[in-house]
């Protein structure tokens, strides 16, 4: 455990060097200006806009983040040779991949943090000085508690594409581990449709490849419950756990994969 | 007593190419024994595999026949990366991070805590002489610091092995002579060193035993003196205050004479002529004796002649090849 922990305090510290940190600023001033620009334009949705907005800006900053560090965890230490000195020490291989991965769902929980204490910090400004009769309007409260199951859902999602860029960087280039990574995304955003392929396609084979596929890709807009607490519907708790499961067990997968092909490189 | 580090016929191949791959053996059956406590010289042009062999050691890289153990145990095992030190060629670290901060670091993999900790790392980075600078990013320190900084990281654990891989690389003569007296230091204190280098004068003034690889094979090995004693073919005289009757008289003995500034030459003797004997005019006719040196092959002449003497160039075969005219 020490050994993880320790790479991984070493890849928090990098993101920190790496100024990783200013986007916090950028989503701080996204939301102030959106807050202020909303609220000239529109009459009792602005709240509605600004959570909407928030969940969307976690989602998008977190993936840059896991993407574009995530893909050269691995691979950027094998490039600028650290990882010489570094495996010579009493840290084994799967110890180094588990810490790289601590390391940067570390620095995504600090930042997915701070996002949501700025996003709340917003709605309990807009509650403050929106009247009485416009909130009353509103399907959720201001500073819904409930928000807090889609950032949940958000985290384990961005926990899913940092596994899956390191998954990558393990064994392919970074550009070509960024790309990869995106393509699950987005692919993992529609996997539902793959699911009933059979139903537009006569094709038994693409039926068959889309039904495949649909089991071994990630099924990701499962982790998409934005909709649903922005508009105050219900996401049970039930739902929660075994959606967060699933996102583990996949994690826990690649993880595995990924130390599996790591294990038996040869750095030259 | 057991080697401190056994290495048994071990071989890597690597595939080379783009579409057509094909084997290329850059390591070839070395097969190597390296006592404890001795300073163990890995000797041999770039690209003869001295890298290769470090890295297998340290499991940077498998090996495709062959094995090998430090202090008994397999290069594999974790916890016996506990016992040993290792310094990789052109060393590269986190440059994000201080000095002090990358020894911390590998210092906590080692279990170091706390104070422990900080003094550990304040006395190897005053060991290496590395002074305020501790404190500033990697990404600023020169070639030389941060082959000090490589040494130091390689030296944390106290260990009992260490691994050198070209130690004396981007460092100026104060710094050689630095890590020079450091290996001596190890090597007074029981510990083993395996270093690499090509600079044969590294390899004299430190090792009893040197291994001389040469594409990728065991070339020779044994004490430095039996293997490049035969090499010796001549004696240079530098001599100071020789007049020209006097070198005149002295020539018909002499190969070559080269005058280095008025009335100081280098004299060069072939290996029959007794340097004594011309000594002993010279200095009877006023001169006065500079130094006096055995001329030898350098090491990059050394390994061509072995390679010839092999009579397979310059690497060696793949498996599956004849060995037999080996």
């Amino acid at each position: 455990m020490r050994a993880i922990r320790s790479v991984a305090v070493n890849v928090f510290r990098e993101s920190v060097r790496d100024r990783v940190p200013y986007n916090l600023v950028l989503f701080a001033v996204l939301l102030i200006a959106s807050s202020y620009l909303i609220g000239q334009l529109t009459a009792g949705q602005d709240v509605k806009i600004i959570k909407d907005l928030g969940l969307a800006a976690t989602s998008v900053f977190g993936l840059f983040i896991s993407i574009f560090i995530g893909i050269g965890l691995v691979s950027k230490e094998v490039e600028r040779r650290s990882i010489y000195a570094l495996l010579s020490k009493p840290v084994s291989r799967a110890q180094f991949v588990a810490g790289k991965y601590a390391g940067l769902v570390l620095t995504l929980a600090v930042n997915v943090t701070v996002m949501t204490v700025a996003l709340y910090i917003i709605l309990a400004y807009m509650v403050w000085t929106e009247p009485p009769t416009i909130r009353a309007g509103w399907d959720a409260p201001g500073t819904d508690p409930r928000l807090l199951k889609a950032i949940f859902l958000i985290f384990i999602e961005l926990m899913l594409v940092t596994a899956i860029a390191l998954f990558f960087s393990t064994f392919s280039s970074p550009i070509l581990s960024a790309a990869l990574t995106f393509g699950f995304y987005v692919v993992g955003h529609f996997n539902a449709d793959l699911k009933n392929f059979d139903r537009v396609v006569d094709s038994k084979a693409a039926a068959y490849l889309a039904r495949g596929l649909y089991h071994v890709l990630p099924d990701l807009s499962a982790f998409d419950v934005k909709t649903e607490v922005v508009h105050g519907l219900p996401v049970t708790f039930g739902y929660l756990a075994s959606t967060a499961a699933y996102g583990v067990a996949y994690v826990t997968a690649l993880l595995l994969l990924a130390t599996f092909i790591f294990s038996r490189r040869d750095f030259k | 007593m057991s080697p401190a580090i056994r290495i048994e016929e071990l071989t890597k191949d690597y595939a080379i190419g783009f579409w057509r791959r094909r084997p290329y053996r850059a390591l070839d059956r070395l097969t190597l024994d390296i006592e404890p406590g001795e300073v163990y010289g890995f000797l041999g042009p770039n690209g003869a595999g001295k890298t290769t062999t470090l890295k297998l050691l340290m499991q940077l890289i498998y090996p495709t026949s062959g094995r090998a153990e430090i202090l008994g145990r397999p290069v594999g095992d974790i916890a016996m990366r506990r016992r040993i030190g290792y310094l990789p060629e052109n060393p590269s670290f986190y440059d994000y991070l201080t000095a002090e901060e990358l020894l911390g670091y590998f210092a906590e993999l080692f279990g170091y805590k706390g104070a422990d900790r900080r003094k550990r790392v304040d006395t190897l980075l005053e060991r290496v002489g590395i002074g305020a600078e501790r404190r500033l990013q990697l990404r600023k320190f020169s070639k030389g610091m941060i082959q000090r900084v490589g040494i130091a990281q390689a030296l944390l654990n106290d260990p009992e092995v260490i691994f050198l891989d070209e130690p004396m690389s981007g460092l100026d003569p104060l710094g050689r002579r630095d890590v020079r007296s450091l290996i001596l230091e190890l090597r007074d204190q029981g510990r083993t060193v395996f270093f690499s280098s090509h600079i044969l004068a590294d390899a004299e003034a430190l090792c009893r035993r040197v291994a001389v690889l040469a594409g990728g094979r065991l070339a020779a090995s044994g004490t430095l003196t039996d293997i490049l004693a035969f090499q010796v073919h001549g004696w240079e005289l530098v001599m100071a205050n020789v007049s020209p009757e006097v070198l005149a008289k002295v020539k018909p003995a002499v190969r070559n004479t080269t005058e280095i500034s008025p009335g100081r030459y280098a004299l060069e003797l072939s290996l029959d002529q007794a340097p004594d004997r011309i000594l002993a005019d010279l200095t009877a006719a006023g001169a006065t004796l500079i130094s006096l040196n055995p001329m030898r092959d350098t090491l990059e002449d050394f390994f061509m002649k072995r390679v010839a003497e092999m009579g397979t160039g310059a690497r060696a075969p793949m498996a599956g090849d004849d060995h037999a005219s080996h």
